[in-house]
């Protein structure tokens, strides 16, 4: 004879975690507590409840003790919940008639007196002993998983994903908002610590991306909205108009030759305004794809509407179309990637560097064009005024660590600027002097990197750079007084040099606010995505099916930024293999004889999920859309709307354990 | 010919409304007293309490009763009628839940007592004469019944079984409560004898209520006009029509006024007042403190808009001084 009886049967653990817990809290004194408690008949303490004993404990338990509840007191549930759940579920219970309470992060790891913790661990512990015993038996629903990818950002973050997932023989549509994919990779020299030249290593990938069959590549475009969720995304994509034909155009560049601006005279992004380029024009050489783009903002045309069009008239294939209007693109895709990366800091806010003022001053990103083979002087470093520096100096830190800019440290800045040094050595012999706060090189031969520039013989010197200014010893005023404290001498120097190499950091794009909205994920303040858990689930959002790569989710170098774009492309995988995912039944659901339909709800949904339905005059909740915020629960005006998990008298009975209502009760009424 | 079903009607703190409901029944009180006898109706006839207490316990089939607990004596009155009936039924709001006279529960005893028996514009009381519980006239004691701290719904002083709600019920559910008891079949314990919806879903504007309701500000009834064709909530008056128990067949809105939610909340709903603004709060367009202060200047009184007749039925109750 079942010894439950229509009873309840509650089992209590409370896990020591070593010494997290039982440091603080005396878990013999809780067990003691909790077997006063009504409906509770086992009452335990064990070291380390997640491990195998532990649960073997509790799987134990209810066979031979029947229990039909069970209340696990150890860590944050986001971290072992679903451990405990599978625990009860295969000793046959069904795992929603487990709650667990959190006496880690939100008890013991937050206090310091014992006894108040212990107090404050039995109020948490009853509450929980309240509310299990109003839990129902619940299923758990599953989604199909569509199978197809969308990634956004052809940078090499992007570019590493695609080509992961397509070679898995998943289909990726890659969406950039340039006109060519390569990202910040494309424009740099070379890379550290190997320095091996950034193009030989990107644009085999560039044109891999281009050549799979399993990649549908669009450039020159931007993702409009993103509706749905895990498994089932739909998208709709804006197809810039490029003005040119993309299936005619071979990239003969005829059409730039016959552009009536016989020079070019307009600001050239990729070399960072270094040179000049037409209104129409590729963007590098090795641009992918090899497609040209005329750039409405400087083109006549579009500027006056009067233009003998000489483009159109030079392209045989007849690839020239000014008339070409936006095109959307509507996808489905199961999972998403976002790899939109980030903007290198506006130098010209630190003013007392004089970027913008004195023409020597450059930022790392142009150097980086600069002693660039393909870059506008075709690798040789000279200088705005035309001269080749013989001095040298590198600014580390520049809008990073900053109470004035940004608190943050970009990472690759110490690097960049080694390699930099490196390579402006080889390429003019000058003197190079690094100004550094702390020089950063952590990571696999980063540091041996660090050692090797210091014996080819460049100067390092520590201070933050207090001033830049011109050189009145030099009556053309082209040297630059780099002053700053040499922390190590205490004293202040003041180095005289040709050149200024100001090392920016790494900062989130402009947009990356609206980017989040568009994809409901989250930013921190500072603006980079925020990933799940950083060891837990380090490339996941909180948006199931998301998945963040490269530097929208902070700054870091190449190989990290590959590393976490296989780790991205991998987490996408492993929902897509599995085909479906199980949703957590929290929903919020309707009782529909009991709607008067008042619609107060329908608009409230951050998610959707609300229909009103004309016919039946009543709302409705769409059960997959629903993410179980509550907002609709909590503000349905006549309770007709319940949630899974968290239905009133869960609710009101946790509340009344962690108030101990009924001692309350008797003490004002006596 | 056996004795017809004994019934009895008691008034507590209340306004009389629920006596007028029972005449309102019309030409269908003939009907009802065909069917039972009225043993006991102070409003109505003379009854004094030696009338109630010569029955036997439960010799009573139903007693009816309306208005609030706030003293000795009602509460006196409401235990001896427990006593002796087989049924009670908290009748209307201030039975229910407090109803108008809970509202007081926003003050302090002594706060009315003054204001009522000194402060208030009307009395001219020089020596601040209070009424005294008790005092000896003519060489004996003469008693009054003490006010109590709490205003407090029927159920919190005996045993209820059944709620009629409104102020007053509609004689549409009086009479709809008579047949039920008349018929034997009783509804579980605690059951409130109208429709577990809420007012939306017989409200004739239902139609007109937008589904993107979004407010900025709201507006008083005595200062603006409200259009006798559209939602009155989606116009930004304070409509208590979705979080209030439907039954009266929206008689105020019939009357171009918004409902105030006389009817209390569904079964769902523990307490109306917080439902209500926690609804209203979340279709609240405003974000910034400014554009907040707006919406907040259009409810001047809060707890009389959102609790007007649930305060002393709910979590709050009552505003403690400390």
């Amino acid at each position: 004879m079942s010894k439950t009886n229509g009873k309840i049967r509650i089992g209590f653990y409370i896990c020591h975690c070593g010494t997290n817990i039982a440091g603080t809290v005396d878990v013999q004194k809780v067990v003691d507590y909790a077997a006063t408690l009504p409906n509770v008949v086992v009452s335990k303490h064990y070291k380390y409840m997640c491990s195998d004993p532990g649960q073997e404990m509790i799987q134990k338990d209810i066979k031979e003790q029947e229990l039909n509840r069970v209340v696990v007191a150890a860590c944050s549930p986001f971290l072992h919940e679903r451990t405990f759940r599978n625990a009860t579920s295969q000793a046959g219970l069904n795992q929603f008639y487990f709650q667990m309470v959190n006496t880690r992060e939100q008890n013991a790891w937050v206090h310091l007196d014992p006894e108040a913790s212990t107090e404050k661990a039995m109020d948490l512990v009853r509450s929980a002993i309240k509310r299990v015993v109003f839990h129902k038996p619940l299923e758990q629903k599953t989604v199909p998983i569509k199978p197809d990818v969308l990634v956004v950002g052809g940078g090499i973050a992007g570019i590493h994903a695609s080509l992961t997932l397509a070679n898995a023989g998943k289909k990726v549509y890659l969406v950039e908002r340039d006109p060519t994919i390569g990202g910040h990779m494309a424009m740099f020299d070379k890379t550290f610590p190997t320095l091996d030249c950034a193009a030989c290593i990107l644009t085999p990938k560039m044109s891999a991306v281009k050549n799979h069959p399993n990649i549908t590549m669009w450039t020159y475009s931007e993702v409009e909205s993103v509706e749905g969720y895990v498994g089932n995304f739909k998208v709709k994509v804006k197809r810039k108009p490029r003005y040119i034909i993309d299936d005619l155009c071979v990239g003969c560049l005829d059409c730039i030759e016959a552009c009536v601006y016989k020079e070019p005279r307009f600001y050239d992004e990729f070399n960072q305004g270094l040179s000049k380029r037409k209104p129409v024009y590729m963007p590098f050489p090795q641009a992918t794809p090899q497609l040209v783009v005329i750039d409405p903002d400087t083109c006549i045309w579009f500027k006056t509407g009067k233009c003998k069009q000489t483009c159109v008239e030079s392209c045989e294939r007849k690839a020239v179309d000014l008339n070409q209007q936006p095109a959307y693109k509507e996808i489905e895709v199961g999972t998403i990637i976002v790899a939109t990366g980030f903007k290198p800091f506006d130098a010209g806010k630190v003013y007392y560097y004089g970027y913008g003022t004195y023409p020597n001053v450059y930022t790392a990103l142009e150097v980086e064009r600069l002693i660039n083979a393909s870059g506008p002087t075709s690798g040789e470093v000279i200088m705005r005024d035309g001269s080749t520096p013989k001095s040298i100096a590198i600014v580390h830190c520049v809008g990073s660590r900053d109470k004035n800019t940004n608190l943050w440290c970009s990472r690759v800045c110490c690097l960049y600027s080694l390699k930099l040094a490196h390579l402006l050595k080889e390429h003019t012999h000058a003197d190079i002097y690094n100004f550094y706060i702390d020089i950063r090189t952590p990571g696999k031969l980063m540091d041996e990197f660090y050692t090797r520039m210091a014996e080819e013989g460049v100067k390092f010197i520590r201070g933050r750079v207090a001033d830049i200014y011109p050189d009145t010893s030099d009556e053309e005023h082209r040297r630059l007084v780099v002053k700053a404290e040499d922390t190590l001498i205490r004293e202040i120097i003041k180095v005289p040099v040709d050149m200024v190499v100001l090392s920016t950091g790494l900062v989130p794009r402009d947009d990356a606010n609206d980017v989040r909205r568009l994809f409901n994920i989250t930013c921190s303040t500072e603006g980079f995505f925020i990933e799940r858990h950083p060891k837990l689930a380090p490339v996941n959002t909180f948006t199931d099916g998301i998945f963040l790569a490269g530097c929208c989710q902070g700054p870091k170098d190449i190989p990290d930024t590959v590393a976490q774009a296989g780790a991205a492309a991998a987490e996408a995988l492993a929902l897509i293999d599995l085909g479906y995912i199980e949703l957590e039944p929290n929903t919020a659901f309707i009782v529909e004889e009991e709607c008067s339909g008042c619609k107060s709800c329908v608009p409230l949904c951050p998610y959707s999920a609300i229909s009103y339905n004309e016919e039946k005059r009543k709302a409705n909740i769409n059960e997959a859309l629903c993410k179980g915020c509550g907002t609709c629960v909590a503000s349905c005006p006549s309770g007709s709307i319940k949630q899974n998990l968290f239905e009133d008298e869960e609710i009101y009975s946790e509340i009344d354990g962690i108030l101990n209502y009924e001692i309350y009760e008797e003490a004002v009424c006596c | 010919m056996p004795d017809k079903p004994k019934l009895a009607f008691y008034w507590c703190a209340a306004c009389g409304g629920c006596e007028e409901s029972v005449v309102d029944l019309a030409e269908d009180i003939l009907f009802v007293v065909d069917n039972v006898d009225i043993i006991f109706w102070p409003v109505g006839m003379d009854f004094k309490k030696s009338d109630v207490e010569k029955y036997a316990d439960g010799e009573i089939v139903v007693s009816l009763i309306n208005g609030a607990i706030r003293s000795s004596e009602q509460q006196e009155m409401v235990q001896l009628l427990r006593r002796k009936s087989k049924v009670v039924i908290a009748y209307g709001a201030c039975a229910q839940y407090g109803g108008i006279p809970g509202l007081a529960n926003e003050f302090e005893k002594e706060e009315i007592l003054k204001w009522v028996y000194e402060d208030s514009p009307s009395t001219y009381n020089e020596e601040k004469v209070r009424p005294l519980i008790k005092y000896k006239a003519n060489g004996s004691d003469v008693f009054l019944p003490e006010l109590w701290n709490v205003v407090r719904p029927l159920n919190k002083v005996i045993d209820v079984d059944y709620y009629l709600p409104g102020c007053p019920p509609s004689s549409k559910l009086l009479k709809e409560a008579v047949l039920v008891l008349l018929s034997g079949k009783l509804p579980p314990k605690g059951t409130v004898l109208a429709p577990d919806i809420a007012l939306c879903d017989e409200c004739p504007r239902k139609d007109t209520k937008p589904t993107d309701l979004a407010f900025t500000e709201f507006l008083r009834p005595n200062l603006h006009n409200i259009d006798p064709e559209k939602c009155i909530l989606s116009q930004g008056f304070v409509c208590m029509g979705p979080a209030t128990r439907s039954g009266c067949g929206a008689l105020c809105v019939g009357g171009n006024m918004p409902c105030t939610g006389c009817y209390g909340p569904t079964s769902r709903v523990k307490d109306q007042g917080a439902k209500i603004l926690s609804s209203i709060c979340s279709n609240v367009e405003a974000k910034t403190e400014k554009e907040i202060d707006v919406v907040l200047k259009g409810i001047p009184d809060p707890v009389g808009t959102f609790y007007r007749y649930s305060l002393a039925g709910s979590i709050l109750r009552k505003k403690v001084s400390i």
